[in-house]
């Protein structure tokens, strides 16, 4: 009984410890991403690597989404007799909830773990030890850009995805199941507001930024070998899936409050 | 010059370093010796400030580098060059960037200067003509040369080497010796260095102190250490095993 709760008690320590030090390494990268902005020698490839690279898993993803989405919304909609409905069904549910997450979680999987297991590599074969001993803070050189690139390429990259989400799931309504283009649209218009657009894009801001602190903070804190760079990378991404899924959860909360009591529309 | 005054460290249970003291003074090469994990990288990091002691204190021409924020370490480090046991080279940049880095963070100087400068370095260690080459692409003798070039490159007033002749052959890391104690007579710096290879401490130490529970436990010339009646230190020099009672 006391072993137990001994271990309960320095499992909970341990935990409440990882909770600090991910705070300091969150506070400390968004303070540096701040005061001074990294330069573009870093950033550049940085972007080019998560940003252009991901372009083609991004159009994949998002356009079955769309078609699928299309198959099934079409297959509900023409039950009721309403097929030009399926415009704004899957209009909305693309840019303000599937398109986001599953954009943020792709990019999770290819950016994500990327990024930790590059950084986990330099932990443990000692270039972030070398970095400080030049007298470089690895957050600034390391996190810093991630953070930038991230913040600013996944919204993007979500907006890809919801615009091909959305033509492809047109081409499908209109083409293989004969939904008027003319209603489409006009349901779309209708029923698709700007607040729904911009519902998707404020949540992949902070997408784009859990990806980059979570990934780069478990590369930071890898031990080990090439298995620990393993289990980083693997821990890595299941932890910003999570936070994905659950902070999506939140945000939708919040946005729909500020929608509906401070905006007023 | 370097005063490590009786510090502690521990990792979760681990008790790895319980009261090491240490002087090293100006000018001076100090090699410890040890067997492998006892300590010695964790005991190098403590100086430059990678790691911070749970008790004692580092000072570093008077201050007090186990008291200093990272931002003050930053300051200091830049007088110190460390040459890491895999020569931890930045894999993403090629030698050239590897040895410049460091310039191009700390420095103004235009591409020309730095060129010069990572030319000269290179030189220096003997790798003419790699700087296009990936780290992926060296050898592990060629690495550490490019680590070092590395890591002279600010011109510090002390280098740290975490086990340099380690996992060469004895003609490779017996030109390493010999371009440490050229850094030494050329650069005048003060040097430590850590290693389990005798016959290196044998040949660039003016002072010999080995490592071992967690303590200093032999310190002195190398000839001294040579002579010395101790059990463990000569154990350990000789390369002989502890003779099992039970004859195994
Ligand atoms: N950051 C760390 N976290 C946890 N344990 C560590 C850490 N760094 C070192 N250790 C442990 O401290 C002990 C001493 O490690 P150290 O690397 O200093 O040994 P060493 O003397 O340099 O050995 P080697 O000759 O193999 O390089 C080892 O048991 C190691 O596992
Ligand atoms: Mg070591």
């Amino acid at each position: 009984m006391k072993d137990w709760l001994a271990r309960m008690g320095s499992k909970l320590i341990s935990a409440l410890d990882g909770m600090g030090s991910i705070s300091i390494f969150t506070a400390k990268s968004f303070y540096l991403s701040l005061v001074k902005v990294p330069s573009a020698r870093v950033v550049i490839p940085l972007m080019y690597e998560i940003g252009v690279r991901s372009v083609p898993v991004i159009l994949g993803t998002g356009s079955f989404i769309g078609m699928v989405l299309a198959v099934q919304m079409f297959t509900q909609m023409h039950k009721l007799g309403v097929d030009a409905w399926v415009g704004p069904v899957i209009n909305v549910a693309m840019v303000k909830e599937i398109g986001p997450v599953l954009a943020a979680v792709i990019l999770a999987g290819r950016v994500g773990g990327a990024m930790a297991a590059e950084l986990g590599t330099m932990r443990v074969t000692e270039q972030i030890d070398a970095l400080r001993s030049m007298g470089t803070d690895p957050i600034q050189y390391l996190v810093v850009p991630r953070l930038y690139a991230c913040f600013l390429l996944i919204p993007i990259l979500t907006i890809i995805s919801d615009f091909i989400g959305a033509v492809c799931g047109y081409l499908v309504s209109t083409k293989a199941f004969g939904v008027s283009s003319f209603y489409y649209i006009q349901e779309t218009k209708e029923y698709l507001e700007y607040w729904d657009i911009a519902v998707g894009i404020i949540k992949s801001f902070f997408f784009g930024a859990f990806i980059a602190i979570i990934c780069c903070y478990k590369g930071f804190n890898a031990r080990g070998g090439a298995e620990g760079v393993g289990r980083a990378t693997t821990s890595a991404f299941v932890a910003t899936f999570v936070t994905i899924l659950v902070s999506n959860f939140f945000l939708a909360v919040l946005l729909r409050f500020i929608n509906y009591h401070i905006l007023k529309v | 010059m370097i005063s490590i005054k009786n510090i502690y460290k521990s990792f979760n249970e681990l008790q790895v370093l319980s009261g090491v003291s240490l002087e090293i003074g100006r000018g001076e090469t100090v090699v410890v010796i040890g067997e492998s994990g006892c300590g010695k990288t964790v005991l190098l990091k403590h100086i430059i400030g990678l790691l911070k002691p749970d008790q004692g204190e580092v000072f570093f021409d008077g201050e007090n580098i186990a008291r200093m924020n990272e931002k003050e370490l930053n300051q200091v480090r830049r007088r110190f060059g460390m040459l890491f046991q895999g020569a931890a080279l930045f894999d993403s940049m090629n030698v050239y960037e590897n040895v410049a880095f460091a310039l191009r963070q700390h420095t103004k100087f235009d591409e020309e200067k730095i060129g010069e400068i990572v030319k000269a370095k290179l030189a220096l260690v003997g790798m003419v003509g790699v700087e296009d080459k990936m780290p992926m692409e060296l050898s592990g003798g060629m690495k550490k040369r490019v680590g070092l070039a590395r890591a002279i490159a600010l011109e510090p007033e002390v280098i740290l080497y975490d086990e340099p002749t380690t996992g060469l052959d004895p003609v490779r890391g017996d030109t390493i010796n010999e371009l440490i104690l050229k850094m030494h007579h050329t650069l005048k710096v003060t040097t430590v260095a850590v290693t389990h290879d005798m016959k290196s401490a044998y040949k660039i130490a003016n002072r010999i102190a080995m490592l071992h529970g967690g303590k200093i436990i032999a310190e002195g010339t190398p000839e001294e250490i040579k002579n010395t009646k101790d059990e463990i230190v000569t154990r350990f020099i000789e390369g002989r095993a502890e003779v099992m009672p039970m004859g195994l």
